[in-house]
């Protein structure tokens, strides 16, 4: 199944070969979202199918209109131009067992952010392992809060590790808190993938906006993704989004962890 | 227009002693009347009376003018600084909104605008005797903070509600230099501390030594610990406390403390609900009960994150009084939430998390008679199949409260049926906010659009003024909202209608229409227009992902020269003339020059 379309300016530390893009669809016509989410890898992805992700992406630097390695000719498909929406919808009635789309919209449904990230992982989680989390927590007090900066944005937020299960979750979090800037999934197995072949590293931190860092327990900054989502919690202090093109100088640091590791 | 004061005799609200009969100069003739004008225009507290009032002729106007001490301005575009201090010069408590709500949802871009700044110093100029300042959807600095601590030496009283740009350091210098302070609240606004190498600033100890005039002091959005001791001192030497909501990093062993403090309270926001780490289970608990006891005149609890729901019966010997009850951030079940919920008989107002239910919903319709408002939010955002609280829970509700006046549903499934029972049951509806997270769905029984039951709100509810739709919608729902809604001033409206028809309904049928968000429908150029003979009575329109282009926008902002209309875009070049976002207003003034480069401003 064809994974979600990104923009090209979103950064997506997953597998190589996640930068394909389709024949670029900002406005995905209603019966193209519900094609798509029938993938279960699909959930994981900060994927929207509203333009108004692409907007806030771009407001941030405009020249990496040039940076787009796709052909992004301005092209736009109308969220309901397409002749064939209007009977996509007539036909929902009819097939009303299938929810239409599984893909989280931006801004939808309309619900602060912190309501979102709030119980994101606390349904699966039960009060036993709420305590004993809070009792091995990082010693950050209540819960594991760290500090988010992203480079650019007027202020500093706040995210407890806890509530996440996973980096795509963390990811999707982070999305929607700076909503100007989409960080994309950073699956846990693409990442090491990621980092044993450097060249791609190097390629998608060329070709990437904003990258998400953090300092870990020894005061180095490294790239989010390289360690099971486990360890990153246990030694993330702070997270920094950051420019892609200042995240290269990372990379070599990442890779060095990542042998002593394996 | 110039009116010197002098010749006025002394205003109601001016205390000042009286003046012997002989040392009294009457009035001009030509000036009784307007003296006697402001004398009554005083009792008017109502702004929509004061503007009916001021638009009957220039003295009633210019009295009216002087006599405004409460200004509410609903879009800080509208109108300048300037404009608003030159024609109202004796305000003393000023309301200013700012971005439109959809901003709430990450729709608009950061930096769009919004700054409280050019008010700020146009207020000090204007208003040194300032004392109320409400803020909602602005972005303000420390600096701002700081401006408004040193300009207003009788300020009283500060409202941030949805605001974002400031920290510590700017509610540091309010807390420090308003010494007549008796609200300070601050909602659902981001609040950041200090840089990341300097210590988290402890703005609690900022407060002055001494007895406060804290009545209210409202810090749950402050992302970052305070100083508790200090917060203990402060609770201690203000004895006007009546409003204390308090941010998760306050424990639930400090909230016993600072309730057995202050047992005047009123309303209490209860920070972290759960455990501490120092408090092994098992270890000698305190009695929490004993506080709630303890706090006689509590009618309003909220807070409650991180709950642990054992800790819940802590609040019953609060229930009985409690008229509001805010559990939206606690992830309780109907069987947690039932032997709260059914000593609550007084509450009129509860939001809860849909954690609880159908069956946390049937325990409430049974119970709380009284409901007024019910806000029931989601906890997981996702679209599925279904969820925990459907057509069965609202329902229930419709049937148990029927004096509903404001419900905020959020569900995966509805029927109409449901809905159309709501309407009959509860006919004092104001508000009904339905959101159905999977779009286009349509009703799962009938597999029927989601019209009817809309339609049947609009037209059963005759108090109705603010309506927000969803599900799977044609243009037969806006038929019946253009023929039914009179009174209908806020619309939302997100995925829905199958034409320009659909918009057309609503701009031609809705007279009393001011603020219309839509997201993502089928609305265009030709809809847009329809609306031509309305927009200078609305507040905003706002349509984003619709079908809408930069040149019938234009032919609006040619048509309309007192329309603001911000295109908001992210990309310069594109092959068909669609915008993403129209924002659109109403303004006296030149359009602003604080945009930021997505956003075009037709004129």
């Amino acid at each position: 199944m064809e994974k979600m379309v990104f923009e090209e300016t979103e950064l997506r530390l997953g597998l190589p070969g996640n930068n394909k893009k389709k024949n670029n669809e900002k406005k995905r016509g209603f019966s193209e979202t519900e094609s798509e989410t029938e993938s279960d890898e699909n959930n994981n992805s900060d994927e929207t199918s509203n333009t108004t992700v692409d907007l806030l992406l771009n407001l941030s630097s405009p020249k990496k209109e040039a940076n787009k390695n796709n052909n992004n000719n301005g092209v736009v498909a109308e969220n309901h131009s397409s002749p064939n929406n209007n009977k996509e919808k007539n036909l929902l009635p009819s097939d009303p067992a299938k929810p239409p789309a599984k893909a989280q919209v931006v801004g939808w449904p309309p619900v602060r952010s912190y309501r979102k990230n709030m119980f994101a992982v606390q349904k699966s989680s039960t009060e036993e392992s709420q305590k004993n989390e809070k009792n091995n927590n990082n010693g950050n007090g209540n819960g594991s809060f760290v500090k988010v900066s992203m480079d650019g944005a007027p202020y500093l937020r706040k995210v407890d590790l806890k509530n996440y299960n996973s980096y795509p979750q963390l990811s999707d979090a982070l999305g929607k808190m700076f909503s100007s800037f989409t960080i994309g999934s950073c699956e846990s197995e693409g990442m090491k993938d990621f980092f044993m072949n450097e060249r791609a590293l190097m390629d998608l931190l060329n070709n990437s906006d904003y990258v998400p860092t953090y300092e870990d327990k020894d005061g180095d900054w490294m790239l989010v993704g390289d360690v099971p989502w486990e360890m990153f919690v246990e030694s993330c202090k702070r997270l920094r989004i950051m420019k892609g093109k200042e995240a290269i100088g990372l990379a070599p640091r990442a890779m060095e962890k990542c042998k002593n590791r394996s | 227009m110039t009116h010197s004061g002098s010749s006025l005799p002394d205003l109601p609200n001016c205390t000042s002693t009286a003046a012997p009969m002989s040392e009294i100069r009457s009035p001009p003739p030509d000036r009784v009347l307007e003296i006697v004008l402001e004398n009554v225009l005083h009792f008017l507290t109502c702004r929509r009376d004061r503007n009916a009032a001021s638009l009957v002729c220039r003295s009633w106007c210019r009295a009216e003018a002087l006599t405004r001490s409460d200004l509410f301005i609903g879009n800080c575009y509208a109108v300048s600084p300037h404009r608003a201090t030159s024609r109202f010069r004796r305000v003393r408590s000023l309301t200013v909104k700012g971005k439109p709500r959809f901003a709430d949802f990450d729709l608009l871009p950061l930096n769009w605008g919004a700054h409280f700044s050019p008010w700020g110093s146009a207020l000090a100029d204007a208003y040194p005797w300032l004392e109320k300042l409400h803020l909602k959807r602005m972005s303000l600095t420390d600096d701002d903070l700081n401006l408004i601590a040193r300009s207003f030496p009788s300020f009283k009283e500060l409202v941030l509600v949805c605001c974002e740009g400031f920290g510590i350091a700017g509610i540091a210098a309010v807390a420090a230099n308003c010494r007549l302070l008796r609200v300070l609240d601050l909602v659902e606004s981001v609040v950041e501390d200090a840089d990341e190498d300097e210590e988290v600033m402890d703005w609690i100890s900022c407060f002055p030594d001494g007895e406060t005039h804290l009545e209210s002091l409202v810090f749950e959005c402050v992302e970052c610990p305070v100083n508790f001791e200090a917060l203990e001192r402060l609770v201690a030497r203000s004895p006007y406390l009546k409003k204390l909501r308090l941010n998760h990093y306050v424990s639930i062993p400090q909230l016993y403390r600072l309730m057995h403090r202050a047992p005047q309270l009123t309303h209490l926001g209860t920070g972290s609900f759960c455990a501490s780490d120092d408090v092994a289970v098992g270890d000698q608990e305190l009695d929490y009960s004993s506080a709630f006891a303890a706090c006689k005149s509590l009618v309003c609890l909220s807070g409650f994150r991180d709950i642990l729901p054992d800790y819940l019966p802590a609040i019953y010997p609060a229930c009985a009084n409690l008229t509001s009850l805010n559990l939206s951030y606690a992830d309780v079940n109907a069987d947690q939430l039932k032997p709260v919920i059914l000593q609550c008989h007084k509450l009129q107002t509860l939001w809860v998390l849909d954690s609880i239910c159908d069956e946390g919903l049937q325990a409430v319709a049974a119970t709380c008679k009284d409901l007024r408002e019910l806000r029931v939010f989601p906890g997981n955002t996702r679209e599925e199949a279904e969820g925990p609280v459907s057509e069965v829970g609202l329902e229930v509700i419709s049937q148990g409260c029927r004096k509903l006046q404001s419900i905020l549903f959020f569900c995966q499934r509805m029927t109409n049926a449901a809905v159309i029972a709501m309407s009959k049951n509860c006919p004092d509806l104001v508000v009904f906010r339905l959101c159905i997270i999977g779009r286009y769905r349509p009703d799962p029984e009938t597999h029927e659009p989601m019209d009817d039951g809309f339609g049947a709100i609009v037209m059963n509810c005759k108090k109705l003024t603010r309506l927000a739709v969803s599900g799977l919608l044609t243009d037969q729902a806006f038929r019946y909202i253009g023929m039914y809604g009179k009174l209908l001033r806020t619309l939302s409206v997100a995925f829905a209608g199958d034409s320009d028809q659909g918009l057309k309904y609503v701009l031609e049928g809705c007279p009393n229409l001011q603020k219309l968000e839509i997201r993502d429908s089928p609305f265009g150029d030709a809809a847009l227009h329809s609306g031509l003979h309305h927009f200078y009575n609305m507040r905003f329109l706002w349509m984003s992902t619709c079908k809408l282009t930069r040149q019938g926008c234009q032919e609006i902002a040619r048509a309309l020269p007192h329309l603001a209309l911000e295109v908001i875009d992210s990309q310069e070049d594109k092959a068909d003339d669609h915008i993403e976002i129209l924002y659109m207003y109403r303004s006296l003034d030149r359009p602003r020059n604080d945009a930021p480069k997505c956003v075009t401003i037709l004129q």
